[in-house]
C-alpha cells in the first residue's frame, strides 16, 4: 500500500482513526502512570535500604570510634593506626557485601586518586564520587552519604559495575591528631533487580493492556461502523435510481432506529419520485393524446376548408370571402396548436434533442431562402453574410430551422417597410453562431428580457403580425436544449438583433460567442443605453 | 416482391389504399384524392388492412398509425413482408419515436397531421413518379450490378430485392459514384421534396438498404457515410 493510499485510508476509515487514537491516548496514559509508579516504588525501595545502611554505617563508625578511643595515643606510628583501624572494618565488609575506603588526612586536601589510601581489596577507588570528598575536606564536616557506582575488580580480573551508596564519615586518629574519612560503599543491585524485575512486569501488563484496549475498541467502534457503512452503501444505491433498497434493522438500540428512520426516508424519498415520475408520464402522455385527438379533426377540417377555397369562384361574394376567412384563420389556428403542443411538450421535459453534425451557414441560407417569399410581401430585403467556411456545429436540424425561422420571421415582421434583415453566421473552434438584425422600431431598454415570454407583445396596440406570439419562447427553449445562449439586444428606434450561439459540441460549456450581440454599426455609440440579456443558463 | 400492375378500368392515375380509422378524415382524403383523379379504397381497421390490400393490389398506401386492430405499424411490416409498394404514414406526431419505428418498419414516407391537401398529393405523386430509365441502362457499383430499366439488382448473378424507394435511392447514389450527396438533395432527388424536410427519412432508408446490400451493413462498402456531409457509393 502506497502512501497515498494509506492516508486515502486513514481519511476515510473512522474505524482505524478511532483505534489509532485510542492506542496513542492509552499509551500515553499507561507511560505516565507508569512512571509514577516506578517512581514510588524506588524511591520507597531506596528509602528502605538507605535508612538501613545509615543505620548499618553508623554501627560501624561507632564501633571504630570506640576502638580508636580504646587505643593508646602515642605508642603506635601512623601507619599502623591507619591500618589497625582499616583492616576489620574491611574483614567485616567483605562479610557482610561493604568496600571500604579510608582517605586522608583529610586537611591536606588530598584527593583518593592521588593514592596513600586503605581499601577493600579489588575495589577501585574511584568509586567514591568527587563531590563527596570534596564535602570532607573541611575536616569538621559531619556524616555524609551519596549514590554513587562501585566499580570491582574480581580475582580473575573481571569488572563489576553496581549502583551503591556511599557514606563517609571523619575520624580523628590518636597518632597524628589529623582527621582521616572513613568512606563505606554499600551495594544497591538487589535494589536494582527488583527495580528491573517490577518494570518489565509493568512493560509486559501495559503492553497486553493496550492490545486489550486496542482489540476492545475495534470491536466497539465496528459495531458502530458497520450499520453506518451499510447505511452508506444503501443511500449510494438510493441516489443511483435503485429506489427499492432498504437498510436492514436489528434490535432497538439507536442505530436500529436510525435504520428505520432512514428506511422512512427513503420509503417517503420513493414515494414522492414515483408520484413525480407519474405526474409527468401522465402529462406527457396528455400532451400526445391531445396532440392526436386535435390534429385529425383539424386534418379533415382543413381539407375541407381547402376544397371550399378552391371552389370559392363559383360562390357568392360573401360565401367565398368566408371561405377565405376560414382558409387564412386555419393556418393561425394551427400554427398556435403546433406551438402550444412544442411549449406543452418542453414544459413536460419530453423534448428531444436529436443532434446531428450540421452547416450552420448552409442551414441559415436555406432558411433565408424559405423566407424570402414573406419578406417579398413585406418589402423587406434579407442578406446572409457568412465567414466563407462552413460552420459546423452538433445540432438537431429540425430545431435550428425552427429557431432561425423564427428569428428571422421576426425580424421580417418588425424590419418596416421597406426595411432590411441582415443575417450572419460565423464560427470558432467551440461555438456558432447566427445573428439577425433589423433595423425596425427596436426595443425599449428591458424589453429585450421579456421577448422570450410567452404571448409577449411589444406594443399591445399594434396588429398582430400572424406570429403565435410563442415563437420567441419556443426558439428560447430550443438552443436551452442545445446548451447553448439565444439572446436580444435593441434599442429604440435602433433596431433589434437576436444571436444564436450554439456549442460546437451539444452540452459543451460555451463561455463566449464567435459574434458579438450589440451590432457593430452601434456598438460603441450610446453602449450605456443597449440593452443585453441573455440566458446563459 | 410482386409490382402491383396499373390496370385501373377507369384509367385512374392509381390506386390508393387508405387505412384510416378515422371515418371523416378518410372519407375526406377520399374526395380530395379522387378530385386528383386517384382511385380510392378505405378501411378503417389495422386487422382488416392486409385483406383489402392483397384485394385491391393498390400502387400506394396511405396508413394511419394508430389504428383499432392491428396498429400501424404491424400493419406497415406485413404490407412489406409480401410487397414493395410505396407507404405514406399519416401521423399526429412528428418529432417522436413513432416516425422514426414507422420509417424503420418500412414506410417510405410520412406526412404530419394536420397536413395540406396540396403537400399531401404532393408527397404521393413523388412517390408514384419513378426515375426515367434511360434504355437498357446498366450500373456496377462495388459487386453489384443495377439494371435500371428491369428495375433489377443482383450480386454475381443473384437478384436482391429491394422497394422501390430503396431501388432509386441505391440507383440516385450509383449513378454518380464517389459523389458526395448531402441529405438534403437526397430528399430532393429521392423523395421529391422541393424544401428541406426530416433529414431522418434519409437515414433510415440508408440503413434499410445497407441491410440488404452490404455483406457487413455495420461496416458499409456501397454506401458510405460521409461525416458531416451525407452518403456517397463505392469506396471512401
Amino acid at each position: 500500500m502506497s502512501l497515498v493510499d494509506a492516508l486515502t485510508f486513514w481519511r476515510r476509515s473512522v474505524q482505524a482513526r478511532v483505534v489509532v487514537s485510542t492506542l496513542v491516548l492509552g499509551t500515553l496514559a499507561v507511560v505516565v502512570v507508569g512512571w509514577l509508579l516506578l517512581a514510588q516504588i524506588r524511591s520507597g525501595l531506596l528509602d528502605h535500604r538507605t535508612d538501613q545502611v545509615a543505620s548499618e554505617a553508623a554501627g560501624e563508625l561507632r564501633e571504630v570510634r570506640e576502638r580508636l578511643a580504646a587505643t593508646s595515643t602515642v605508642d603506635t606510628d601512623v601507619p599502623t593506626q591507619r591500618r589497625d583501624l582499616v583492616s576489620p572494618v574491611i574483614l567485616r565488609g567483605l562479610s557482610r557485601g561493604f568496600s571500604v575506603v579510608l582517605a586522608g588526612p583529610a586537611a591536606t586536601g588530598k584527593r583518593i586518586s592521588e593514592g596513600g589510601t586503605e581499601s577493600t581489596p579489588g575495589l577501585d577507588t574511584s568509586s567514591v564520587p568527587v563531590a563527596l570528598q570534596r564535602h570532607f575536606e573541611d575536616p569538621e564536616a559531619p556524616t555524609a552519604w551519596t549514590y554513587t557506582t562501585i566499580r570491582t575488580t574480581t580475582p580473575d580480573g573481571e569488572t563489576r559495575t553496581v549502583p551503591g551508596m556511599a557514606v563517609g564519615s571523619q575520624v580523628e586518629l590518636p597518632a597524628d591528631g589529623n582527621a582521616y574519612t572513613l568512606y563505606l560503599l554499600y551495594p544497591l543491585d538487589e535494589q536494582e533487580e527488583t527495580l528491573d524485575l517490577v518494570t518489565r512486569a509493568l512493560v509486559a501488563a501495559s503492553l497486553v493492556l493496550l492490545l486489550l484496549v486496542a482489540g476492545a475498541t475495534w470491536l466497539v467502534t465496528r459495531q458502530v461502523v458497520t450499520p453506518v457503512r451499510m447505511a452508506r452503501e444503501v443511500a449510494e444505491r438510493l441516489a443511483a435510481g435503485q429506489l427499492h433498497e432498504r437498510l436492514e434493522v436489528r434490535g432497538e438500540d439507536d442505530l436500529a432506529r436510525l435504520g428505520v428512520s432512514f428506511n422512512q426516508m427513503a420509503a417517503s424519498l420513493q414515494l414522492q419520485i414515483r408520484q413525480l415520475e407519474e405526474l409527468s408520464r401522465v402529462q406527457r402522455r396528455f400532451t400526445s393524446d391531445v396532440s392526436h385527438e386535435l390534429r385529425t379533426p383539424l386534418t379533415t377540417v382543413r381539407m375541407a376548408s381547402e376544397v371550399l377555397h378552391d371552389a370559392r369562384d363559383t360562390f357568392d361574394p360573401a360565401t367565398a370571402r368566408a371561405a377565405e376567412l376560414l382558409q387564412t384563420e386555419l393556418d393561425r389556428f394551427e400554427g398556435l396548436l403546433v406551438d402550444l403542443l412544442e411549449i406543452s411538450r418542453f414544459d413536460a421535459g419530453a423534448a428531444v434533442l436529436e443532434a446531428d453534425d450540421v452547416d450552420v451557414v448552409e442551414v441559415a441560407r436555406r432558411v433565408v431562402d424559405a423566407a424570402r417569399p414573406l419578406a417579398d410581401q413585406h418589402g423587406v430585403t434579407i442578406t446572409v453574410e457568412g465567414p466563407g467556411h462552413p460552420c459546423p456545429a452538433e445540432a438537431d436540424v429540425r430545431r435550428l430551422e425552427r429557431v432561425l425561422r423564427n428569428l428571422v420571421t421576426n425580424a421580417v415582421d418588425h424590419a418596416g417597410e421597406p426595411g432590411t434583415v441582415e443575417v450572419r453566421v460565423d464560427a470558432d473552434d467551440h461555438a456558432a453562431a447566427v445573428t439577425v438584425r433589423d433595423h425596425g422600431r427596436g426595443l425599449a431598454p428591458g424589453e429585450s428580457a421579456m421577448v422570450f415570454n410567452r404571448f409577449w407583445r411589444a406594443d399591445p396596440a399594434r396588429a398582430r403580425t400572424g406570429g403565435t406570439g410563442l415563437g420567441l419562447a419556443i426558439s428560447l427553449e430550443d438552443a436551452q436544449l442545445h446548451g447553448g445562449w439565444l439572446q436580444a439586444w435593441g434599442r429604440p428606434g435602433g433596431g433589434a438583433q437576436f444571436r444564436l450561439t450554439l456549442p460546437r459540441r451539444v452540452g459543451a460549456p460555451l463561455f463566449h460567442s464567435p459574434l458579438p450581440l450589440v451590432p457593430d454599426d452601434v456598438s460603441g455609440v450610446e453602449p450605456a443605453r443597449s440593452t443585453e440579456v441573455g440566458d446563459r443558463s | 416482391m410482386t409490382e402491383p400492375a396499373v390496370t385501373a378500368p377507369d384509367a385512374a392515375k392509381g390506386r390508393i389504399l387508405v387505412v384510416d380509422d378515422d371515418v371523416s378524415l378518410a372519407e375526406m382524403l377520399s374526395i380530395v384524392l379522387r378530385q386528383e383523379g386517384f382511385d380510392t379504397e378505405l378501411v378503417g381497421r389495422g386487422d382488416e388492412a392486409m385483406g383489402r390490400f392483397r384485394a385491391y393490389a393498390p400502387d400506394l398506401v396511405l396508413l394511419d398509425l394508430m389504428l383499432p386492430g392491428l396498429d400501424g405499424i404491424e400493419v406497415c411490416k406485413q404490407i412489406r413482408a409480401e410487397s414493395g409498394v410505396p407507404i405514406v404514414m399519416l401521423t399526429a406526431k412528428g418529432d417522436t419515436v413513432d416516425v422514426v419505428v414507422g420509417l424503420e418498419s418500412g414506410a417510405d414516407d410520412y406526412v404530419v397531421k394536420p397536413f395540406k391537401p396540396k403537400e399531401l398529393i404532393a408527397r404521393i405523386r413523388a412517390r408514384m413518379r419513378r426515375f426515367e430509365p434511360v434504355s437498357s441502362e446498366s450500373l456496377q457499383i462495388g459487386d453489384l450490378t443495377i439494371d435500371v430499366a428491369g428495375h433489377q439488382v443482383s450480386r454475381g448473378g443473384e437478384p436482391i430485392s429491394l422497394t422501390p424507394l430503396e431501388f432509386d435511392l441505391l440507383v440516385c447514389l450509383a449513378r454518380k459514384p464517389r459523389q458526395v450527396f448531402s441529405r438534403e438533395v437526397l430528399l430532393e432527388e429521392v423523395w421529391g421534396y422541393r424544401h428541406a424536410a426530416d433529414t431522418r427519412l434519409v437515414n433510415v432508408h440508408v440503413q434499410r438498404l445497407r441491410s440488404k446490400i452490404e455483406h457487413d451493413p455495420e461496416r458499409p462498402e456501397i454506401v458510405v457515410t460521409v461525416r458531416g456531409v451525407g452518403y456517397k457509393a463505392g469506396p471512401a
